[in-house]
């Protein structure tokens, strides 16, 4: 399946990332020859397979509910970008 | 008492509609910790003070699953009567939203720990099921707060990462006021069950909301809107009547519904639409391949259920069985599990009868005036049902006893205390009574006349004024039937 | 003490214990290496000064106990390092300092080691070549225009250099044993769970394990036993005895049984691979092992199911990066603005192929022919290594394709670099244990590589067989520094 340039730009909205139309035209070349190479798996036939859920045969640690963690903020923030001493600041989120 | 009929249908120009509502409840688990860290839930506290490295998404931070919030769960869905499912998936959901700080929540998507179950309702018109769908766990997202500055949002975590519970109706219900009785059941259930505090203000119950209408004798659904997050049973049922109108002018008009995701006004009691999500609806869903899936022992849940409290249906039942409640009254005592407890207090130590009155209409005005709820209230039920008892014993009339109750609400003292220090015992002692009925009757020679002339109305002043002379504590029992025989 | 670089990290460690050279005069010596090792651009940050506090504080309470006593390490930059910055050789976090140590490198802190410096890698290691990191490729000794591989370039790089005396790297797709064939070092890829994955820098989760990279084999027997472990902060990880593998180490592999799988026997295979792989084969069978021919049916489809599987992890995971909590952040209007252009300009072109193609693969209409499909291939590969391991105790292939390329060579052509990992990554779609031992030289003396894969936890037969092929292979390096 080839990848147009609608797709690319549908894709790269639902994964946020802005494109100029080069970068577009790129891509879509990129990925095309890409899902190209992935398409050898239509030749197999799975109808009768299960898909795998986990490699490791172990079944999902749990933990107690206990409180052992937060209160760090000044961890939390340290590294954002914009912050005050309370939240992460963003620009005005518009619904 | 005649059964009431449903009626709620939205009557439009070309007809009558009916109202198909499916209700997405999202119910915050009672836990300690989050679904899949150790940072604390409690209602709040500062902003991001209750966030680990997990909540707030660093890279190479991994999610661990707290067991007691899945037990929470599987205890939820045996109160729902529902089918636990021994595996499950864990899946993301992706999306991009300030308050989503891994950029996914992470979900059950196809694989839910509860399948299907049910609800039942006591409607004015009659019982009501209501399907359950599935309920499955999730985290909650943070907060934006969008109000402190013109140009920015800020951002707080500390609901990032709290475990919910959603629970997913069919689309069984039909009026707001099954909405009404459809939460607070379902908010009854868990707080019995201890898995949820039901406490809306907080945000521990929240709901998105499905309507959709059809003519009345249609067989197939209309397009559905979901109105998103609506925090209190008002609003829902605001919105969903709002949203059936809207949904009536555009069918009447010949337009068709758009499905898509609103949002309910608060302050203009509307509904509209929410673009911004609508554009990034495809979430992509997928295992989690942090997590392996939650598989789960057949000997747990038996283990739970084995200790799964009796249930507001349950209770009921019997009550009306054994203490020989109506449907009415046992649905009013069960509807809330801190009213049953008071209930089932009380009547260790009296009439099960008077207690119901006694807690469904003197204290429930009490409670009312005061905004209280029963957890709350100024009066005990060991004190309460002193008091009764004192009734049923003959010591105190049911008129000093509204007296007594006063005064309990102001200090909650042992009734007997009170009579005590104020001398309201019951007179009782035929002699005594019988000196005061005669001293009346001497008092009012003309009213004998008259009553013994055929005015038999006239019992009830003499009744009154022995009352009086007795300050009340006279036993009217006793004055009825010593009364009778003097006047003969 | 000159020679100290050249010596193993077993030796070095025994030299430290035996007070033959101090903790301060190894890392001196490492350091002074690392210094004038520029145009290899092997570091992204430099912790010297803080590597030589920790060595002299070590010689002062000479604490022998530990596996690792008293060595400098320095590792891939997708682990976080408590106060040092971690980038994961992305511009989206470049600025990144975490405030918390990855578990995996904590378990070699505690064993006595502590950090030289973080290295180069590919972007979100993705990538074969260490051509996609924000901070520039990596050069291989073995040539001013070569590439190390990837993603764990400047970690193969950096070892075979003698620029730290060990190194971790993470191995996604072929990430460690690629590199270090190109590199002629040895590499293994643990089984998927026997390594924590917290702290590290999300790639493919299902796919992605930390692993030694070493000199030789009895280095890597010994790095492994330092930094496996279960970890109830990663809920993937392994509760498995780890074994102690350096004493269990032996070359006695006799009577093991060896699968040779047909299936990669690939087309346009250079002579030279398909020699080296007999040689080995006479290697093992000197080695008294038994050789088996075995089948693989399903090996061709491996590449393309993981194409689809790690861009779709790979696409979710780094969604995080959004400016919000850390790293960069560029200007915009509102947030979805802000979003997408920091995410346009923190990402390089690889991760953005990658993380579209996941997003694609993931997007309505398509999960069930795409990711689903993939899952349901990669049971089938699954199954051919289940198949094959009741009868035989590892399987012996090449590690890659090729030697070392040119820079530049395949950046045109995303799908001829997938290709490197032809050999990889079956082992990584399955979570077994694989290692790549050098075996051999091109007729361009560019070093080849040897792939050992086992049953799962069965690490310490793939490295009884490496050793068995390392005695026998006597490789030596046979570059000249050139680039000090
Ligand atoms: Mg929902
Ligand atoms: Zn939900």
């Amino acid at each position: 399946m080839s990848i147009d340039k609608d797709t690319v730009k549908h894709i790269s909205k639902l994964a946020r990332i802005s494109l100029d139309e080069k970068k577009i035209d790129n891509l879509s070349k990129d990925l095309s020859s890409i899902m190209k190479f992935i398409e050898k798996l239509n030749k197999i036939n799975t109808d009768k397979t299960n898909p795998l859920t986990s490699i490791i045969n172990a079944s999902l640690k749990s933990r107690k509910d206990e409180v052992k963690d937060g209160k760090i903020r000044s961890q939390i923030l340290k590294n954002s970008p914009e912050k005050n001493e309370e939240f992460f600041v963003v620009p005005k989120v518009i619904e | 008492m005649a059964e009431k009929k449903f009626d709620y249908f939205i009557n439009g120009e070309k007809g009558k509609w009916e109202v198909i509502i499916g209700l997405e409840v999202h119910a915050q688990v009672l836990s300690k910790s989050k679904l899949f860290s150790s940072s604390s839930t409690k209602f709040g506290a500062e902003p991001n003070t209750q966030v680990s490295l997990v909540d707030s998404a660093f890279p190479g931070m991994l999610p661990v699953i707290n067991q007691f919030c899945v037990e929470q769960s599987i205890k939820t869905g045996l109160g729902l009567k529902a089918k636990i499912n021994l595996n499950s998936v864990f899946d993301r959901k992706n999306y991009f939203y300030a308050d989503l700080p891994q950029g996914y929540q992470i979900s059950q998507y196809k694989k839910p720990l509860v399948g299907e179950g049910e609800v039942i309702l006591d409607m004015p018109y009659g019982t009501k099921k209501v399907g359950i769908e599935r309920l499955h766990l999730e985290q909650d997202a943070g907060k934006s707060i969008h109000d402190i500055d013109p140009d920015n949002s800020f951002v707080d975590l500390n609901r990032s990462g709290v475990a919910l519970m959603e629970i997913v109706s069919k689309p069984d219900l039909r009026s707001p006021e099954e909405v009404n009785f459809y939460v607070k059941k379902l908010r009854s259930i868990m707080r019995y069950l201890g898995t949820c505090d039901g406490n809306m203000q907080e945000g521990s119950l929240r709901a998105d909301v499905n309507v959709s209408v059809r003519k009345v004798g249609d067989s197939q659904f209309g397009t559905r809107c979901e109105i998103k997050n609506v925090n209190s049973i008002k609003f829902m049922q605001m919105a969903i009547e709002y949203e059936a109108k809207r949904q009536v002018e555009i069918l009447e008009s010949g337009k068709k519904i758009d499905q898509e995701t609103r949002l309910f006004d608060v302050k203009k009691n509307t509904t509209r639409s929410m673009r911004s999500k609508e554009e990034a609806h495809d979430y992509r869903y997928f295992p989690d391949p942090d997590l392996l899936p939650l598989k789960l022992n057949k000997d747990l849940i038996d283990k739970l259920k084995k200790e799964l409290p009796e249930l507001p249906d349950q209770k009921k039942d019997r009550f009306i069985k054994d203490h020989n409640l109506s449907p009415y009254e046992a649905n009013i005592l069960v509807s809330e599990k801190e009213i049953s407890d008071y209930y089932e207090e009380m009547i260790k130590e009296c009439d099960k009868k008077l207690a119901t009155n006694w807690i469904t209409v003197e204290l429930f005005a009490v409670l009312n005036k005061n905004n209280l709820s029963i957890s709350q209230s100024p009066i005990s039920a060991k004190n309460l049902s002193s008091l009764v008892k004192m009734i049923t014993l003959g010591k105190i009339s049911g008129k000093i006893a509204k007296d007594v109750f006063e005064k309990m609400q102001v200090s909650d003292k042992d009734p007997k205390q009170i009579v005590e220090e104020e001398g309201l015992v019951q007179q009782s002692d035929p002699k005594e009574l019988e000196k005061i009925v005669l001293e009346v009757l001497s008092k009012n020679q003309d009213k004998v006349i008259q009553y013994q002339s055929g005015k038999v109305k006239l019992f009830g002043y003499f009744v009154g004024e022995v009352m009086k002379v007795s300050k009340g504590k006279a036993n009217p029992n006793l004055v009825n039937d010593i009364l009778k025989i003097k006047l003969k | 003490m000159s020679n100290i670089s050249e010596l193993s990290l077993t030796k070095i460690i025994n030299g430290i214990k035996k007070k033959d050279f101090t903790s301060e005069e190894v890392t001196k010596v490492f350091i002074n290496n690392s210094q004038n090792s520029k145009k290899l651009n092997a570091y992204i940050s430099e912790c010297f000064d803080d590597a030589l506090k920790s060595a002299k504080s070590f010689d002062k309470k000479k604490d022998y106990n530990g596996l690792l006593s008293g060595v400098p390490i320095a590792v891939k930059d997708l682990f976080c390092t408590k106060d040092v910055k971690t980038t994961a050789g992305s511009k989206i976090l470049h600025n990144f300092i975490p405030t918390y140590e990855s578990t995996v490198t904590s378990n070699l802190w505690s064993k006595g080691a502590f950090l030289l410096g973080k290295l180069n890698c590919d972007e979100f290691a993705m990538g074969s070549s260490n051509e996609t990191s924000f901070f520039g490729n990596v050069v291989n000794p073995y040539g001013k225009q070569l590439v190390p591989g990837g993603s764990s370039g400047g970690s193969a790089s950096a070892l075979a250099a003698e620029l730290t005396p060990a190194t971790i790297g993470t191995d996604t797709g072929g990430s460690i044993r690629q590199p270090a064939s190109f590199t002629g070092i040895v590499g293994l890829k643990p089984t998927y769970g026997r390594c924590s994955r917290w702290g590290i820098a999300a790639f493919a989760s299902s796919l992605d394990q930390a692993g030694p990279m070493t000199k030789n084999v009895e280095d890597c027997a010994l790095l492994l036993q330092a930094m496996s472990g279960y970890d109830p902060k990663d809920s993937t990880s392994v509760d498995a005895k780890v074994e102690n593998y350096s004493s269990k180490l032996t070359e006695n592999v006799k009577g093991l049984k060896i699968g040779i799988p047909n299936e990669y026997r690939v087309d346009n295979m250079p002579t030279e691979i398909d020699n080296l792989w007999k040689q080995g084969i006479d290697y093992l069978k000197d080695a008294g092992a038994i050789i088996k021919n075995i089948s693989l049916p399903h090996t061709v489809y491996a590449l393309p199911a993981y194409y689809i599987v790690a861009p779709a992890e790979a696409s979710s995971n780094l969604a995080r990066y959004d400016g919000v909590k850390y790293g960069h952040r560029a200007k915009g209007k509102n947030l979805i603005e802000m979003y997408e252009n920091t995410r346009s300009e923190g990402f390089g072109d690889e991760v953005k192929r990658r993380i579209l193609i996941g997003t694609y693969v993931l997007s309505s209409g398509y999960y069930d022919a795409y990711y689903l499909k993939a899952q349901k291939v990669r049971q089938l590969i699954k199954n051919d290594f289940d198949k094959v391991f009741s009868d035989v105790d590892a399987i012996l292939t090449p590690s890659t394709p090729s030697s070392a390329f040119k820079i530049g060579d395949k950046t045109d052509d995303p799908v001829s670099m997938y290709l490197n990992d032809i050999f990889t990554v079956p082992v990584n779609l399955s979570g077994l244990p694989a290692i790549s031992v050098p075996a051999g030289y091109d007729e361009n003396n560019l070093p080849l590589g040897l792939q050992i894969i086992g049953k799962a936890f069965d690490e310490q037969t793939i490295l009884n067989l490496s050793l068995a092929i390392e005695k026998r292979a006597n490789f030596k390096k046979n570059f000249k520094v050139w680039w000090s």
